[in-house]
């Protein structure tokens, strides 16, 4: 079983790699909706395949972040996705199995899934 | 409603972060002599007045101005008492506030606990800079997990919500919380 000690790993080999860590100046950031709306929709799954899809691709320059309701509590669970210098997505009724898409096409390689966008759904 | 108890924490623990908490505490007690399980969420937060008190667990009562109540509150103490139990919750001015929602454990109405781990995980990845508590009592057994003794280990300067920090949390306690309960909690 894991236990606490193992952190001092972690800590070993990122003090390695302090200099990473430290230019936030071009973070992205994923926003995902925690209100009582997007919980009850399925946000906390999302979250964690996001959170599991950027452990597995080692990407580094993302911050996740919540947010509450926004009043379109039917199309929950909602993720934004800023990227610096570009105009903020949102991808509506979001499930873990599109996540893997919105990481590999939109935050590493900058293209927006525009199927999941909340412009396709008001099509 | 909610599909799993853990979710409802999870609800809960947003109005605790909403109302300016650092300290938040996580109780789950499962007693299966006294056929009892209770979950409790404390906060030191800046609580409530006695007013807004009195009208948190009506969802029709809340309105925009006290927009960090809502349904969440509504929907855990209906949990609590179409499963055979009761819902408290007590708050103090400049104090914090407290929620006790107590299930008859065996009811057929219960909603599963399910994933804890996901919960808190989900917590301490958008919330690192806050101090989360987690006492999980099961019959005899107990877990304690606290994100104070996650920073004594790794020492200052790295934030809890590091990849690689959040993955080991994700793992310790979903390993500790299947050895509690046998899985997912029922």
């Amino acid at each position: 079983m894991k236990s606490l000690e193992e952190l001092a790993a972690i800590r070993d080999k990122m003090k390695n790699n302090a200099a990473v860590r430290e230019s936030d100046g071009d973070e992205i950031r994923i926003v995902v909706g925690m209100a009582t709306c997007g919980i009850a929709a399925g946000a906390r799954p999302v979250l964690n395949a996001i959170m599991e899809e950027l452990e597995k691709r080692d990407i580094k320059n993302v911050t996740v972040a919540q947010t509450g309701c926004i009043g379109m509590c039917k199309l929950e669970p909602i993720v934004d996705v800023y990227i610096p210098g570009k105009e903020k997505v949102s991808y509506v009724l979001m499930k873990p199995e599109k996540v893997g898409r919105i990481i590999a096409e939109h935050v590493v390689n900058g293209r927006p899934v525009l199927e999941y966008t909340i412009g396709a759904y008001e099509k | 409603m909610m599909e799993e108890l853990s979710l409802n924490i999870l609800d809960i623990v947003q109005n605790s972060i909403a109302a300016e908490g650092t300290k938040i505490e996580i109780g789950i007690e499962e007693d299966d002599a006294a056929d009892r399980m209770v979950i409790r969420i404390k906060d030191n937060g800046r609580g409530m007045s006695p007013q807004l008190l009195a009208q948190v667990e009506d969802p029709f009562v809340t309105g925009r101005t006290t927009r960090k109540v809502g349904l969440g509150i509504s929907f855990f103490k209906e949990a609590a008492e179409t499963a055979g139990g009761s819902f408290h919750i007590g708050s103090q001015l400049g104090k914090g506030t407290w929620v006790t929602a107590e299930f008859q454990k065996s009811h057929i109405d219960r909603q599963p606990l399910g994933d804890v781990a996901g919960t808190l995980t989900s917590l301490i990845l958008l919330n690192p800079d806050i101090d989360f508590f987690l006492n999980y009592r099961v019959n005899d057994d107990t877990f304690d997990f606290s994100t104070e003794e996650i920073r004594e280990q790794l020492g200052g300067g790295i934030k809890l919500s590091h990849p690689d920090v959040i993955s080991f949390i994700s793992e310790y306690l979903s390993e500790h919380l299947r050895a509690l309960n046998g899985g997912v909690g029922i």
